[in-house]
């Protein structure tokens, strides 16, 4: 079983990272967590220092992770303060505008940007210092929206397609450091991201079922989990519709 | 998303729009459609958490800690933390909230806007009595630190302010210190009223906690036998029991209630000559929360609601009172396995529009059966205007605005203190 005693959560106050903190946290970990936002950041590390113990370090960093240059310096510092890194957590994204997209190309290529190729920056950086430490894990949170396009989400989906697929290669690569590279792809979960949603009906849970998934998969050292589990079987009927029917169905 | 309920289901209204809060820093209100009302985790009844207009401000997301004393025993909290995230946090420091309610999934936010009390309010008065300080978000963009004796006299006003007086975004509470997680409890069954009021005057005096479960239905000689039910907190023990939280859930809506009559007089008797051990050894969860082991609990009386009919009558009236009103519940035939009974202390609640006063309150449950139950609590209203007592608007979806306005004097007096922004149906049907 893999350890996670000291965690860094790239997109630490997103709320599927806050519970999973909360639940590290409980399990006596120490975390350094790195998040966009001052007052959310401020509000979730007051938060994980009172429900830690006095030996746990929880520590915050305020960061634009799209801002690609701070990546090295930021690993370099949480291995600093906590004296080394068992795992990393990305789960930093934004859900896009599909139709502004549409008709924006740049915005577009700014949703790309933020949702893999800032991602697969930091991942090139981290599997290098994994890799040299041949042991840890890298866990990220893709989605089931990166395992087909669908009309109505691609370009969220097309990132998380990209991701999921660096993913698998980078699993394969770190195989021989013994280093676990999970792909989290979380269904339909209520957050303040899917908030213009109806979010009634048996499809949708909530953020801490998805911590608990993450937490096991990461210390079983995972490849690919669905969470909650069913999705799995979901989108593998999505996967398998024909192109010739699925392109005109709307989804 | 399915609509916000109260916890009895009743009644069944919608808002204009729901906003779920997640940061407390939210300052995005200014657009919603208003008034706005703070609705937590739903486990108050009736309308004080309901509108049928403007905005329900969902506050569950706002779960987080502020500040933790552990030396001191102070804890700083978001509105939306549920008792039982508060008290699986601070029990095993040695810490336990100095009041609580009968169900632990009440949001602080909601316990301070009810002012609710516990079993030991002889002992240590309402929720209120333990709050250090409080933050106000108003409708005008205004934020205000409200600590007790503040000279503009907010703080009183949002004690049991019903959520009126803006969104409450964190509370600063003064915790009890405990030694372990167990209460030695001692129950004792009584044959009638008077056996109760000589026994409870006993129990009070000895014991922290206090409560009686009576049976609704019993009539004659044996009017209110029952069973007090009396707690302290357990001194350090060289051994103690293990304990393991069951908890089931009722899976469906039921077509129609479990409770009626034929169920609750078979339920009351077994329960009332069940054998009896003097002191136990409890765990503090089955104590103060034996009914949160059952989610959804609400559900087992059907499809249609239920009301809780809770009253407080004064002092001197209570033995006449109470004694009246358990006399038209019995002859009506229905009632619920809920039937409580406490003597509240004399240590005045620190709210404008508190419930808790010296007096003796009871509580039942009874479901809905339309006109019917309408027609009884018309006639246990009589009783309780009569003695000079209150409802509780935390408990109430149907009481008329002429027995609120007698049994809350300050309501005229609270309204100035009111968020013009803010406002619930129940506040609308008790100030026409």
């Amino acid at each position: 079983m893999n350890s996670l005693k000291r965690v860094v959560l790239f997109g630490a106050t997103s709320a599927i990272a806050e519970q999973t903190a909360r639940q590290l946290v409980a399990q006596g970990a120490s975390l350094y967590c790195v998040g966009r936002n001052r007052d959310k950041l401020t509000a979730l590390i007051d938060d994980l220092k009172v429900r830690a113990i006095d030996h746990q370090r929880i520590y915050g960093c305020v960061a634009d992770l799209t801002d690609i240059a701070q990546h090295a310096h930021l690993i370099e510092a949480a291995e600093h303060i906590l004296g080394g890194i068992d795992s990393v957590l990305i789960a930093y994204g934004t859900l896009p505008d599909q139709k502004a997209c549409q008709l924006n190309a740049s915005m577009t290529r700014q949703e790309i940007e933020t949702n893999a190729l800032s991602v697969i920056n930091l991942l090139t950086l981290l599997a290098n210092e994994f890799e040299n430490q041949q042991r840890g894990v890298i866990a990220v949170i893709s989605s089931v929206a990166g395992d087909r396009g669908r009309q109505s989400n691609y370009v969220y989906g097309a990132a998380k397609g990209m991701l999921t697929l660096f993913l698998q290669g980078l699993r394969n690569r770190l195989a021989k450091a013994n280093v676990d590279v999970v792909t989290i792809k979380p269904g339909f979960v209520d957050t303040p991201m899917t908030a213009k949603f109806d979010r009634s009906g048996l499809l949708w849970a909530k953020p801490e079922q998805i911590a608990k998934g993450i937490i096991k998969a990461m210390q079983d050292g995972k490849s690919e989990v669905y969470l909650p589990w069913f999705w799995q079987g979901i989108m593998l009927i999505i996967k398998h519709i024909p192109e010739l029917i699925f392109k005109r169905m709307s989804l | 998303m399915s609509t916000p309920r109260s916890w009895n289901r009743l009644p069944r209204v919608k808002p204009n729009a729901v906003y779920a809060l997640s940061q407390r820093g939210d300052c995005m209100l200014d657009t919603l459609p208003r008034p706005l009302l703070a609705y937590g985790n739903g486990r108050s009844y009736g309308d004080v958490c309901l509108t049928e207009q403007g905005t329900l401000l969902l506050t569950r997301g706002l779960d987080r800690f502020i500040v933790f004393d552990r030396k001191q025993g102070i804890l700083c909290c978001e509105a939306g933390v549920t008792l039982a995230e508060i008290l699986a946090l601070v029990v095993p420091h040695g810490w336990f909230l100095p009041s609580t309610p009968g169900t632990r999934l009440a949001t602080v936010g909601g316990s301070v806007a009810n002012d609710v009390h516990g079993k030991n309010h002889h002992a240590m008065g309402s929720f209120g009595h333990h709050v250090r300080a409080l933050e106000l978000w108003r409708s005008d963009g205004s934020v205000i630190e409200c600590r007790p004796g503040d000279s503009v006299g907010l703080f009183s006003a949002t004690i049991g302010g019903l959520g009126l007086t803006g969104l409450i975004r964190w509370v600063e509470l003064q915790l009890m210190p405990i030694h372990n997680p167990w209460m030695w409890v001692e129950s004792q069954r009584f044959a009638n009223l008077e056996e109760f009021w000589a026994l409870n005057r006993r129990a009070e005096a000895s014991w922290p906690y206090s409560v009686a479960w009576i049976d609704c239905l019993a009539q004659g000689k044996a009017q209110g036998r029952g069973i007090l039910l009396t707690g302290q907190h357990a001194p350090a023990q060289a051994e103690l029991p293990v304990f393991k939280e069951y908890s089931k859930r009722i899976p469906v809506d039921l077509p129609f209630s479990m409770i009626n009559g034929l169920s609750l007089r078979a339920f009351n008797t077994l329960y009332y000559w069940q054998p009896l051990k003097r002191q136990v050894l409890t765990h503090y969860v089955p104590y103060f929360y034996p009914l949160d082991a059952i989610q959804n609990w609400n559900r087992i009386y059907g499809r249609n609601g239920f009301y809780q009919y809770q009253c407080v009558i004064p002092p001197c009236e209570a033995e006449a009172a109470i004694a009246s009103l358990l006399d038209t519940i019995a002859r009506y035939g229905e009632g619920s396995f809920l039937a409580v009974l406490k003597t509240f202390g004399s240590k005045p609640s620190l709210g404008m529009l508190s419930f808790p006063r010296p007096g003796t309150t009871l509580a039942l449950d009874f479901p809905n059966r339309g006109d019917k139950t309408l027609r009884l609590f018309e006639r246990l209203d009589a009783i309780v205007r009569e003695a000079g007592g209150a409802l509780y608007p935390g408990k109430d979806a149907r009481m008329p605005a002429s027995l609120f306005q007698s049994g809350y004097p300050q309501w005229e007096a609270f309204d100035k203190y009111i968020d013009p922004g803010f406002s619930s149906r129940f506040w609308q049907r008790v100030t026409l």
